[in-house]
């Protein structure tokens, strides 16, 4: 798939010195599902005010559609639809009246019949009469989002998108949002729940410190990146790990009643079958084995450890 | 040029306007009858005329003046201020329109408002005063040279302004007094030869000298020179605008 977005050793340093973006370079596929996944203040949200023209770079070119973002800004933005991270709308305007108003920002032609489509997809159609700051939290949520399809995007920005959003509202938008994606909209995703990368995207990039540490495909990443946990119950418990498996950097688990072994799934040799040997060869009985998979949560937080 | 983005900013603009017609529309009327009762009947019960203008007549277009000019200024400066405040003024500058079109959109819609009052207040005024316009093509040239120099300048306030403090400061602080010792309400004749000295680095007084030359033919200061200020603080605002606008002050970090 072509790349619909290209970013190319993008930087931005703030007049005060603060580097938020160092040396990013990054493809986003078109139609897929990136989220860009980093703890707060990691530069998710300047990189995507990059794109989208509201933070000037102090370094590197960024296409978008071909279009590089400077020097043919209204083709690159008229590509882009954003949802930003705050709830920003307008209080006193009616639903209808604020979608309608950013439809004419990027330049398209009235139109209704798509105006009223987008509120209904997101359940607002009966409220457009409604101004702003009745609605609820959740409601306005969508209303950013009705704002940002308004013009018919094929790329979309939702910046933490269900943060502080409850669990039903959470599960609605990510409905929405492989809807959109089968539409054929990319869709740019940033969030510190690791569970929403997991459950969303089709890549996940982690960003920390203002710089990508990995984009990969996300099976990959799990499986690349992936530690699995061996737990051994044992017969009679222990105290202590014994001498002859020192080596292993085993711990005592469960009262005595079981060993744990970490290891890498991607190394040649796990390591399992002489630890079982081992294990034999010093007298304890094995009751039973089970084998646990990290989350994205620990790949992640061992990514940023290793960026410390 | 992205005209459906101008169109969308104006369009939003004006139903700011006709959704807060009390205060956009009614407050200034309201305030302008005020000044008439007291200046007009009060006060020009005892001047009797001003360079052959009765005084009720006299003060019409000063006081278009004053409303004209606070209008395009708090409008236009409320206007690009307000998205600031709230922080929807990330759509502006992510959408594909250029800061020109933002300007047009704005300072449109203020001096269009700033319009719309200027001409009730004339309406207003004919149901106390006699009036009339000597040279209404001039009158309207003036009127519209104003509202979009003022509106220009209102948007630089908005800008810059970071607080609702600021925002006011400037046309509560400056605006109003200069306009008020411009000559509004009183003839620079009538002054002693320093003040009229003084008033003549009031810039204010050049378009309101020369506004009132297109109702009666008399003005304090040649027309020729009025024209050329009001064109000279155009330029200036236009000058300021596009250094804001090469720059990204106080807008793109």
């Amino acid at each position: 798939m072509p790349a619909i977005i290209s970013v190319r050793n993008l930087g931005k340093t703030y007049a005060n010195g603060f580097t938020a973006l160092d040396d990013v370079s990054l493809d986003i596929e078109e139609g897929e599902i990136l989220a860009l996944l980093g703890p707060n203040g990691a530069g998710k949200t300047t990189l995507i005010s990059v794109i989208c023209g509201l933070v000037q770079p102090t370094a590197g070119t960024v296409t978008v559609g071909g279009h590089d973002i400077r020097s043919e800004y209204r083709a690159a933005r008229a590509l882009i639809g954003l949802v930003p991270q705050e709830i920003t709308i307008e209080p006193f305007e009616k639903v209808i009246a604020t979608t309608r108003f950013s439809r004419g920002l990027f330049g398209k032609a009235p139109d209704e019949a798509h105006l009223e489509q987008v509120l209904r997809a997101l359940s607002l159609w009966d409220k457009k009469d409604t101004r702003n700051r009745e609605l609820s939290g959740g409601m306005k949520r969508r209303v950013l989002i009705a704002k940002a399809l308004s013009h018919e995007p094929r790329i979309l920005f939702l910046d933490e998108p269900t943060a502080g959003v409850d669990v039903n509202l959470r599960k609605d938008m990510w409905a929405l949002v492989r809807r959109l994606r089968d539409d054929g909209v990319t869709i740019i995703l940033t969030t510190h729940y690791i569970e929403e990368a997991e459950q969303m995207a089709d890549r996940i990039g982690v960003i920390d410190k203002g710089r990508l540490l990995l984009v990969e495909d996300k099976d990959r990443l799990m499986r690349k990146l992936g530690r699995k946990r061996l737990v051994i119950e044992l017969q009679a418990p222990l105290t202590s790990v014994p001498d002859a498996l020192a080596r292993y950097n085993l711990t005592v688990e469960r009262d005595g009643h079981a060993l744990a072994y970490d290891y890498d799934t991607q190394a040649d040799r796990t390591g399992i079958a002489h630890l079982l040997s081992d294990l034999a060869q010093a007298g304890l009985s094995v009751r039973d084995l089970e084998t646990t998979e990290s989350s994205l949560e620990q790949v992640f937080l061992s990514l940023v450890e290793e960026n410390a | 040029m992205n005209w459906q983005a101008i169109r969308a900013i104006y369009v939003f603009e004006m139903a700011r306007t006709f959704r807060t017609i009390a205060q956009s529309i009614v407050s200034p009327v309201l305030s302008t009858v005020l000044y008439f009762v007291v200046f007009g009947a009060a006060i020009g019960g005892r001047i009797e005329s001003v360079e052959g203008i009765s005084y009720g007549a006299f003060i019409v277009p000063g006081l278009i003046m004053l409303t004209l000019l606070q209008q395009a200024v708090t409008n236009a400066s409320f206007g690009i201020y307000f998205p600031k405040f709230i922080g929807t003024i990330y759509e502006l500058l992510s959408a594909p329109m250029s800061f020109v079109e933002i300007v047009i959109g704005y300072v449109g819609a203020a001096a269009t408002k700033a319009l719309m009052i200027a001409l009730i207040i004339l309406a207003t005024s004919t149901l106390f005063v006699d009036l009339q316009i000597l040279h209404p093509v001039w009158m309207v040239t003036f009127l519209v040279l104003t509202a979009v120099s003022f509106a220009l300048l209102g948007f630089i306030i908005g800008i810059w302004a970071g607080n609702f403090e600021q925002l006011q400061l400037i046309p509560l602080l400056i605006i109003t007094p200069l306009v008020f010792l411009g000559g509004s309400f009183y003839s620079v004749s009538m002054l002693p030869p320093a003040w009229q000295t003084i008033t003549h680095f009031n810039p204010v007084l050049y378009l309101i000298s020369g506004f009132r030359w297109s109702f009666f033919g008399v003005a304090d200061v040649p027309v020729g020179i009025s024209i050329a200020a009001i064109t000279v603080f155009l330029a200036l605002c236009l000058t300021v605008i596009w250094l804001i606008f090469r720059t990204g002050w106080r807008l793109r970090q």
